[in-house]
Parts: C-alpha cells; structure tokens; sequence
C-alpha cells in the first residue's frame, strides 16, 4: 500500500576501491539517479558489520545496500566474499525478524561502472517506493498503544 | 552499625535464579548474616506496601531478575529503582531478555491466540480471554496488562551491574555479593564476569584447526558429538566466539555446544550479528550458489543467535506487520 | 455488609499469584478465586525453532523444576523423529530423572511443605519454617538435608552439565555418558539417599502421625477434596516417573481411562476463565463442569497423592511397605484428604531413591552406547512425564526440517489449577464464618495450597522470619478495614 509521495530513506555502504568510485564516476559524469540514498564510504565491503546493517533499519531506513568490487577483484582478496557470506545469512535473519528480503541488497559495482550504479540505485528506490515505508518501531511498555 | 539493606525481585521470571541463591546451600548463611533482606516476595512478608514506606535510595542493592512482561512488574521495578542506591539485573532475563524473550518474534495478539484459542488441548467455544478487569458473580477481579514486546531491565530503569548467565552460576554470584558488600565494584555498568570469550577458556579451544572452515553444518541430533573437539571444528553451531566467559562452560563438559547465555563481551552490542558475522567468515565456500545451499541448512538463524538476546538486540524484535 | 479479603502476593506460585475471597452479607465466603497473574507464551515462540532445541528451551519456564520439563521435552523429541532411546542412555535419562525427584521432594518437605506438619498450624509464623522444623528434630538433621541435596544435585550437574536447566538431552539419547569411577561414587549418594529418605519418612511418623491433632486435620473434612486422580503407571500399574502409561481413576478409585501419552488430546482438555492467565485442565469425556468435586465432577489431580491414588502400588520395596501402611492409616484407597499429599511425597522420595541404587548397580550405565541417530524424518510426538507437581505433557509438531510448527504444553501444577482453586475456598469456607478473619485463616488458607507445591515452591521458608501472608480487609467502599499480618 505505498502512496506516491513516499520517498525511501536508503543507505548505502559502498567500498572505497570500487563501488564508492563508481558512485563517484556517476555524479562526475552527470548521470542522474536517485537522491534517496545516503552513501557511507567503506574501506571494503567485507568491512560491513551486519550490525550496522541493523542499526541502519533500526534508526529509519527503508532499505540498505551494500557494494562491492566484483568476485575476484577485490582490493583486499577476499573481503567481498566474506560480505557475500555475510548478507546471504543477514537475509535469512531479516526476514525472520520480518524485514522483507528486497529492502536489503548487495551488489557488484566496479571503478567505471558508473552506469550500473546509476541503476541500481534508481531501481531500487523505485522498488522500495512500492515496497512502502518499513515503520520499525521497538514497542512495549505502558505507553503502548495496543 | 546497620546491615545493608538488600532486596530481590522477580519479573517474568522461570524461578531458577532464585534457585541459584538456594543453591549457595551453606554460603548463603554468610550472606544472610550480612545483609538485613527487606524485600523477597517468594521468601518474605514484605509487601508493596512496606516497599513503597522506605525512604527513597535506603535499600543497598536490589537483585532483579526476570524480564518486563507484564505492567505489574513494570510498576515494581521503578519503584525499586527508586528506594535502591544500586540496582543489578541477576540472569539473562533481565541482563538480555532471555528466553521469555523469544516472545518478541510474536505478540500479544498471536500469544493469546495461541494459548487461550489454538491449542488443540483448549476448549473455549464462547472465546473467553483473561482480561485486565472483569465482573465475575458481581465480584471485579483484576489482572496486570500483558505487553505486546518483551524487555530487558535496562529497557526500564537504570542498571548499575549485571550477573550474567541462566541462572548465573554460584561462583559468580558470591563474587558479586562479596564485592557489593566490601564497596569493591567496577565502573557502573559493567558486567560481573570476565571480559573475554568463552573460547578462550574453554579447553576444546586447543583443537581448532589453524585456520578454521565449515563445509557443512551439523545439527547436534544429526552426528555424535566428538566430546573432545571443538564444535564448531564439527560443523554444529557453538555460540562460544560470540559469548562472554565465567560459567565455566557447564554445558560443553555435557558435551552440548554453547548457546549464548551470558551475552557479549564489552566490545559488541548485538549478539546475535556478531555471530552472524564471525560464523559467515567461516563458511568455506565462494560461489553463490554454493553458500545459498550452506547458507539455508542453517536451521533457525534468528532463534539460534539470539536464544537470548532477543529484546536487547539491536531490532529488538520482529516487526510484526510483515507477518501476513 | 459484604468484604472482600485480598492475600497478595501468595508465596510459592508460578511467579505471582494472588487469593480474592469473597464474603456475602453475613459474613461467610461465597466465592474465593486463586489468580495467577503470568502468562509468557512458550507455546508460541516455540514456533519456528529446531525441535531438537526444545529440551533447552522448556526448561526455562521453571527453574525449579527444570530437569522434569527437559526429560518431557527429550522424550518427546524422541516421538517427533519416531527413534528410542538407546538402553544405556534411558537407564542414564532414568537416573538423572529420579535423583531429581527425590532431591526436589526432600527439599519440598524439611522447606516448605513440612513445617505445616512437622511444627504445626497453630505455631507462631516464626518458627514455621526450616529452623522450626529442626527444632523439633534435631539440628543434624540440616545438615543431611543440605548434604543428601548437594550431593544428588551433583549427579545432575555431571551428566546434565547444569543442574538448573540441565542440557544432555537428544533424540535417541543423552550427550554424556557415565564412566565407571563416578558409577561407584554416585551409588554410595543412592544408597545414602534411601537411609535419608526412610528417615524423612520417620520423621513424619513420630511428628506427624503420633499426633492425634494432626492426624485429625489429616483427616478431616476442611482440607478434603473429591475429585478423579492422574498418573503414570508401568505394565503393572505400578508408580513411574519417567515413563507409562497414563492412568486416570475416578473418586471411588476404579479405573476411568488409561491411555498412551499420544493419546492425551481424547482425555484432557482445558478451560478458560477471564479472571486468571492459567487455563484449568479437566476430563474431556466428562465435559467441563465447572469448579465442583464429588461424583459429578469432572477435575482430577495430579501430584503425588494422586499418583499413589491413580496406581496400585510401588514399584520398589521399601516405598511399598509404605504406600501399604499410608492408606491403611488412611482408611483405603483412593484418599482424598489434601494434606496426604505431604506423606505421599516422601513415599515417593523413597521410591525414587531406591530407583537410583538399582539403576546405579547396574554396570550396564557405564556402556559408551549412549546415541542412536534418528534417520526418520520428523513429524509429531508427544512426551509424558510424571514432575514432581504432576503429570507434564509437551507436544510438538514440525515440519520435515524438524523446525517447530506448532506446541501444546500441559504443565504439571496446571492439571491442579481448578482443584488448588477449590481446596482455598474450601477451607475459606470452613474457617471464616460471621465476617470473623482470625490469625488462623493466615495459617489455614495457607495450608490448603501448599500440600500441592505449586510451582516455585523455592526458599519460602528458608529463612527465619515472617510468614509470607498478609490479609485486606475491604469495606464495601473498597476501604481498608483491616489488616492482618502475621509477625
């Protein structure tokens, strides 16, 4: 049930070597896409803490990414794996802590993919926009309203 | 000179912290000596009442274990905060939410569902619900409000320490009360127990491989348990990286894998994502169809690595919309 | 004028639990409810857990009681994937289960229970409690207590990993097996628990049973109830905690039902009421009749006077003689008077204990033999055991991944909801008449829950002092008339 006035609040953790210069070509390069999101440069996507994941949803985000270089190129050898291993299980966790599985993704943006960024983001925040807000809200206690 | 006044309380609570205290056997004689107990519902006379006829700040300390489930224990736990100078949350109820926490995947809606409709045992054809006040026979009966989320003490009031565990085990708890009693704490806030991981004292610690990796996990009823090796070396999922040290690892010298009880160490917030976290770098594979298939024999995610952590984790709880 | 007396909180109840009494104009009680105000829903956020993860979640919801929900949750588990156990890990399940039993009902009588007794009801509150009771029997006999308790606890604490909330159980087995040194050090604490509890069982008849104002009260009308009576019983009907099956016979004492645990859904169902969180179990051909005894009803017991009922008889030697000499006191089977209870207990304290020596004799418990691995997939079961406080009943259903889709937990203290409910009220009844509220009620309305130790009997009693009791007195006006604590 999303309105058209709903505008996603997305994060986005990009790794430095890739996904963040990607993002970078992209706005040197005038590509429009989406202001939802909001970026946070990390060094690689292996760097990515499911925690902050959480704590992203937790403060209001409909709807997290996370990017990095792709298989076999990143900077530090193996990190994005490890983010790879990291979302498919985080995924499985969201969604038994009712956190739709499309408001978390993870992708592959290289260097000079500024193209591919630029669609990424603009599809997902179109898919959030239908998705509707995540309203997370941490109930309990005499205030409640139920 | 006056003894320390000390009291206890229970919130939604299994009893077996209680226990624990009984379980000092002839310690708690010591401890009973020392301190001038004012307040134990399950032991004591004192009443609400009494509680609320105390100057504010005169109780030493308050042990409360448990976790808030009900208004009634709200109500309680405030107004011990405000007749206690120091208040410890004793158990994993109250220290994480506990097991009682769990509840936090449902709500109330669901839970009286389940209990009062559902169960194939119930029969209740006219839909009778407990209710907060009803007139029985011209009689008003009243019953505390059922919350629909669980919490932690800290989710309440203010905690000075926590005893970790379920239920904490002995050791521990006359630490807690020998340092209590001689002013010998640590910073407020700090967890009563070492800040290090179970791993490291662990004995099955020595016989991780150098570089640990998991083909395959293994449920603890799917293989015999090696009691010598690590499990996580077996492929059975052990929350002891995730976990905070101090109970001795009772339940691995049963040849069962940690789950988690005494929460984190200082360092992290949310137990659960750390394990997430640490048990995703161990899986030995790269392709993505490779770990999708590892990924799903896994078998309870959420409920494995938050068994107790549930309300204190960083969602807190399950966001029950979503549910259709 | 009508009153309404409140005893808030009421010690040794599941967490929280308060009496309502009720009195009409003349001042005599119409209706007494007791409360139980906690509710936590175990049978819902079981829900989407790995079924064999349910022996270490059930027992959280008792930690004094927790070794009785991790055995019913084990067996159960062992219905879901259709495996049994192997013969050295039941005998290790059987040991571990009947330690418990006699630790928990030794400490339930010189704690709790026993002070009733043992220093009697007209006592000063102070010296109703443990200290009171070793007044009158000597203060050695403390020691032992601790000693028979700590030692039977560090059985739990070897194979079980934790005596509050014990871990070994698992499909077709336990975790941990028993090695011949600890064999021959845990039957020298069997063959001390059978001394121990025979003398428990002296106690109780030079206190208890020399004394004529005891016996009476024993005896007597206020603390009787008629109702139908539940247990487990092996192929010779003879008493079994661990295992059966379940037994009903109906006030007479004839034979109502006896069924396989899967069959528990065709006899028990439970009842609502909107002014308590706990449901009130009854038999499900009967129908529910609501909170009466005698021939029509439809409640039954559960606990150990009710197994004794439910049985016929021991199932080990010296508890036997026993059982024979109790209802002969008594007057015949089945008995109904509610302070038996308390006998009843330390009979079966003596079983159990004789349980451990056979058990522990057997050098078969050191076999390494101690896992069979399901190889069926997962389904449905249901397992029976007898706790302490009663007949407990877990029933999972999962999927083929054996992740829990549904629970049903019938839970020991719960079977005697209606009946504890009723045994307040009558003897509310008895005791206050024309609006008089004595310092007796204190003691007598106690009495009539205690005998079934409703769950959390822990430390009430433990320590010198104050009786746990305090009574309102309300004016219609919902005014404070009176208060009556006891000092």
């Amino acid at each position: 049930m999303s309105n058209s006035t709903f505008e996603p609040r997305l994060v986005g953790f990009l790794c430095n070597w890739c996904s963040y210069t990607g993002a970078d070509l992209a706005g040197t390069a005038r590509m429009t896409y989406a202001p939802n999101i909001r970026i946070i440069r990390v060094m690689c996507s292996g760097r990515v803490d499911p925690q902050f994941v959480l704590k992203a949803f937790r403060e209001g985000a409909d709807g997290v990414l996370i990017s990095g270089c792709h298989p076999g190129d990143c900077h530090y050898q193996e990190g994005n794996y490890k983010a790879l291993r990291r979302y498919k299980l985080l995924s499985r966790m969201l969604e038994q802590l009712g956190i739709e599985k499309e408001r978390f993704r993870l992708e592959w943006v290289s260097a000079s993919e500024g193209a591919r960024f630029q669609h990424v983001v603009n599809e997902f925040t179109e898919q959030i926009r239908r998705l509707g807000p995540l309203n997370f809200k941490f109930d309990g206690g005499s205030h409640e309203q139920a | 000179m006056s003894k320390p006044k000390v009291a206890f309380y229970w919130c939604a609570s299994c009893g077996g912290c209680e226990e624990a205290v009984v379980d000092l056997a002839e310690d708690i004689l010591k401890v009973v000596e020392a301190v001038d107990i004012v307040f134990w519902p399950v032991a004591l006379d004192f009443k609400k009442k009494d509680l609320e006829a105390m100057a504010d700040g005169s109780i030493a300390v308050s042990f409360i274990n448990g976790s808030v489930r009900l208004s009634e224990q709200e109500e309680m736990v405030h107004l011990l905060r405000r007749k206690s100078q120091l208040v410890v949350a004793f158990g994993s109820c109250s220290h994480l939410g506990g097991i009682p926490g769990l509840a936090n995947f449902w709500n109330k809606e669901t839970i009286f569902r389940r209990a009062y409709f559902t169960t194939p045992s119930t029969v209740n054809p006219d839909g009778v619900v407990p209710q907060e006040k009803v007139i029985v026979e011209g009689k008003e009966l009243t019953l505390p409000k059922f919350f629909e989320t669980v919490r932690a003490l800290d989710q309440v009031i203010d905690v000075d320490y926590y005893l970790p565990g379920c239920a904490p085990p002995r050791d521990l708890i006359l630490n807690a009360v020998g340092a209590i009693l001689e002013g010998k704490l640590p910073p407020k806030g700090a967890v009563l127990s070492p800040n290090k991981s179970l791993c490291d004292d662990c004995d099955r610690n020595k016989t991780k491989p150098e570089k640990l990796t998991i083909k395959e996990f293994k449920r603890p009823w799917e293989v015999f348990l090696d009691p010598e090796k690590c499990f996580l070396a077996q492929g059975v999922i052990c929350m002891g990286p995730a976990t905070r040290t101090g109970c001795d690892e009772r339940c691995i010298e049963a040849n069962m894998p940690c789950r988690g009880c005494f929460g984190p160490t200082d360092q992290v917030y949310d137990q659960g994502a750390k394990f997430l976290s640490a048990l995703a770098s161990l899986i030995d594979f790269k392709d993505e169809k490779e770990i999708e298939k590892i990924v799903q024999t896994i078998a309870d995610p959420a409920g494995t690595f938050y068994r107790f952590s549930l309300p204190k984790s960083i969602l807190g709880r399950r966001k029950m919309e979503a549910i259709k | 004028m009508s009153q309404r007396i409140t005893i808030d909180p009421i010690t040794r109840l599941e967490g929280h639990g308060k009496i309502e009494i009720f009195l009409n104009d003349a001042g005599d009680v119409e209706r007494a409810f007791l409360q139980v105000p906690e509710l936590r829903g175990f049978e819902q956020f079981a829900v989407g857990r790995p079924v064999e993860e349910m022996p270490r979640i059930t027992p959280r919801i008792c930690g004094v009681c927790p070794t009785a929900h991790h055995m019913a949750a084990t067996k159960c588990v062992d219905a879901v994937f259709h495996v049994e156990p192997t013969p050295t890990a039941r005998k290790i399940r059987e040991l571990i289960y009947n330690t418990f039993m006699m630790e928990d009902h030794t400490l339930h009588f010189f704690f709790l229970g026993g002070p009733d007794f043992v220093v009697g009801p007209q006592a000063p509150a102070a010296e109703r409690n443990i200290l009171g009771v070793l007044g009158k029997v000597g203060l050695e006999v403390g020691g032992q207590v601790i000693r028979v308790r700590r030692e039977c606890r560090d059985i739990i604490n070897y194979l079980g990993g934790k005596v509050i909330h014990p871990v070994c159980g698992l499909p077709g087995g336990v975790s941990k097996g028993l090695d011949e040194e600890h064999r021959v050090k845990f039957l020298e604490t069997a063959r001390y628990a059978v001394e121990f509890a025979r003398f428990a069982l002296k106690i109780f008849d030079d206190v208890v049973l020399k004394n004529k104002e005891y016996v009476d009260l024993v005896v007597g009308d206020a603390y009787k109830l008629t109702t139908y009576y539940m247990g487990l019983v092996d192929e010779k009907n003879k008493v079994n905690f661990y295992d059966g099956l379940i037994r009903v016979v109906d006030p007479e004492g004839k034979e109502f039902a006896k069924f396989k645990p899967a069959d528990y859904l065709e006899h028990v169902a439970e009842h609502v009421e909107p002014w308590s969180y706990i449901k009130f179990p009854y038999l499900k051909k009967i129908g529910w009749k609501g909170f009466i005894e005698g021939k029509e009803t439809s409640i039954y017991r559960v606990a150990p006077l009710a197994r004794l009922n439910a049985s016929d008889g021991m199932a080990t030697p010296l508890a036997q003689q026993e059982y024979e000499r109790m209802y002969q006191v008594l007057g015949g089977k089945p008995a109904h008077n509610t302070l038996a209870f308390h006998w009843a207990r330390l009979i079966e304290a003596l079983q159990a204990a004789e349980a451990m020596v056979t058990l522990l004799e057997d050098k078969e418990i050191t076999n390494p033999d101690i896992r069979r691995i399901p190889t069926e997939t997962p389904t449905e079961g249901v397992g029976v055991v007898e706790a302490p406080r009663g007949t407990l009943f877990h029933h999972y259903k999962t999927d083929e991944r054996g992740l829990v889709t549904e629970a049903n937990l019938i839970v020991a203290t719960m079977n005697n909801s209606a009946a504890i409910t009723m045994s307040i009220e009558k003897a509310a009844k008895a005791f206050i008449k024309g609006g008089k509220v004595s310092e007796g009620l204190l003691n007598l309305a106690e009495m009539a829950f205690r005998p079934y130790d409703p769950c959390h009997a822990c430390g009430t009693h433990a320590l010198p002092g104050d009786m746990p009791l305090v009574i309102n007195i309300y004016n219609s006006r919902r005014e404070l008339v009176e208060q009556l604590k006891k000092e």
